[in-house]
């Protein structure tokens, strides 16, 4: 594949096993080091404010970013609109670890997605399902997350994606290359892309899960359907007590199939964030993007 | 004796790739109990903050210090791994060492990702030189007298044993090379 960003793959594959937080201030991203995040994400908004709130939700400030990037010492990752090659390249000087390309913020572009090639930064994007994750690892996506319904507190959507990815790489053993080939050319990839997922039976690069991850038991049910690390939003620091539900999620991502330890640390957990119904949406976040 | 890989967070999998290539048994590590069923264990590249607090709350680092002191257990660390078993960490928020080799490591020494790079690297008692690669890696700033340095890349060690204890800064595992798992097999 040309214009891989190996080194990117290489850090996606470093973050495995581990939960990856949403911080709106550099106190929080300490908080969530301390708890044991392997990585945060910089924003101005949780998803569940920007949904609340309504408005253009952009790319933070570079000002919260760079205070970020000296409060912690573990991989600081920061959002930019869809198709905003501007916005990556600010967060590309400001020399941050991964640039999370996301529908979390409002598209910037109804065409493209940005060329992601042209980085030395790796991104991470999100897929609803097989093709589209293929299109963003195309465009040069070091990692893959699934977009589940963000700030809903709702883990259904997150489930949708991830199985459905599972599903059509396993629908692909059964294609001949005939239909290999139909199928990359309608999903607008590679015939090349789509044999070496089929060999590998997975997607080429590391494959978390985000959208909708409120309580540890949700990570856990994540990790076992095969997720290679999980993205929390809002369901930290929208919970009641940040610090113990940040602690919990973390000890579940890497206990998953200990379901002991994960009635442990389910056990009297504060309030999580309250949640809503998907089909009561105005808008879904997970249809940006194509 | 099967091969442990400690296997709370990181790139553990890659070892166990590895491990599997060269026809040994590995074991993914997570308690003490697992900790019995092992005299080799290598610790993999990821955040050395997370895999430090496994290490605490399981008391699976309190039980690699005693093995280590008793000589029962040889140990690999890689990037991460090399950080936690140093004696001394320096750098931001750095974690507690298990201080089972004689030096000291400066945490993502080179910088952000943009700083990450792959090269190759000549190792002492390996034929062939290894491409590898530094992921946000540390540096090594101090070896003590009893510390042997096994390979340097820009005036830094970045492989080093003492004893039966193995430390490297950079990851073999993501470019599926097995030489330095071999030399660690013969400790």
């Amino acid at each position: 594949m040309k214009g891989r960003n190996i080194l990117g793959e290489d850090l996606a594959r470093m973050l495995k096993g581990g939960v990856i937080m949403d911080v709106v201030t550099a106190k929080q991203a300490v908080i969530a080091e301390k708890a044991g995040a392997c990585a945060v994400m910089a924003l101005e908004r949780v998803p569940s404010d920007i949904r609340a709130q309504g408005g253009v939700a952009r790319m933070s400030d570079p000002k919260l970013i760079k205070e970020i990037q000296k409060a912690v010492s573990i991989p600081v990752m920061a959002k930019v609109r869809i198709g905003h090659t501007a916005e990556a390249r600010i967060l590309e000087a400001l020399e941050i670890d991964f640039i999370d390309e996301s529908e979390v913020l409002t598209p910037a572009d109804p065409f493209a997605h940005v060329e992601k090639r042209s980085f030395n930064i790796p991104f991470v994007c999100g897929a609803t399902n097989l093709g589209e994750a293929l299109r963003r690892i195309n465009e040069g996506a070091a990692m893959i997350r699934t977009k589940g319904e963000a700030g809903t507190g709702n883990v259904v959507e997150a489930v949708r994606h991830l199985k459905m990815i599972k599903k059509e790489i396993a629908d692909l053993q059964k294609m001949s290359p005939g239909q290999l080939k139909k199928w990359a050319t309608e999903q607008r990839v590679p015939v090349d892309l789509l044999l070496k997922v089929k060999k590998a039976q997975r997607l080429p690069v590391v494959t978390f899960v985000a959208g909708g991850v409120a309580t540890p038991a949700d990570a856990a049910l994540l990790m076992m359907l095969g997720a290679e690390g999980v993205f929390v939003g809002s369901g930290i620091f929208k919970s009641a007590d940040p610090r113990r539900t940040a602690e919990a999620i973390v000890q579940a991502t890497v206990h998953y199939n200990d379901a002991k330890k994960l009635a442990e640390v389910s056990t009297g957990l504060p309030q999580p964030m309250a949640g809503l119904e998907i089909s009561a949406l105005g808008s879904r976040m997970q249809e940006r993007g194509w | 004796m099967a091969i442990g890989v400690l296997a709370f967070h990181g790139d553990f999998a890659e070892h166990l790739e590895i491990l599997r290539t060269l026809t040994v048994t590995g074991l993914e590590v997570r308690s003490l109990d697992d900790l019995k069923k092992i005299d080799r264990l290598i610790i993999p590249g990821g955040e050395s903050t997370v895999i430090s607090r496994f290490l605490a709350e399981t008391g699976v680092g309190k039980e690699i210090i005693r093995r280590v002191h008793e000589s029962t257990l040889a140990v690999y660390g890689t990037c991460a791994g090399a950080i936690l078993i140093a004696r001394n960490i320096t750098g931001k928020n750095a974690p507690r060492p298990l201080g089972l080799i004689d030096i000291t490591i400066d945490r993502n020494a080179y910088g952000s990702q943009m700083q990450s790079f792959e090269t190759e690297i000549i190792v002492k008692g390996i034929a062939k030189k290894l491409p590898v690669a530094f992921i946000r890696a540390p540096i090594i700033t101090k070896v003590g007298t009893d510390v042997q340095i096994l390979s340097m890349h820009k005036g830094h060690p970045v492989l080093v044993q003492q004893g039966r204890i193995l430390a490297g800064t950079f990851h073999p595992e993501v470019r599926e090379q097995f030489a330095v798992h071999k030399l660690f097999l013969r400790l």
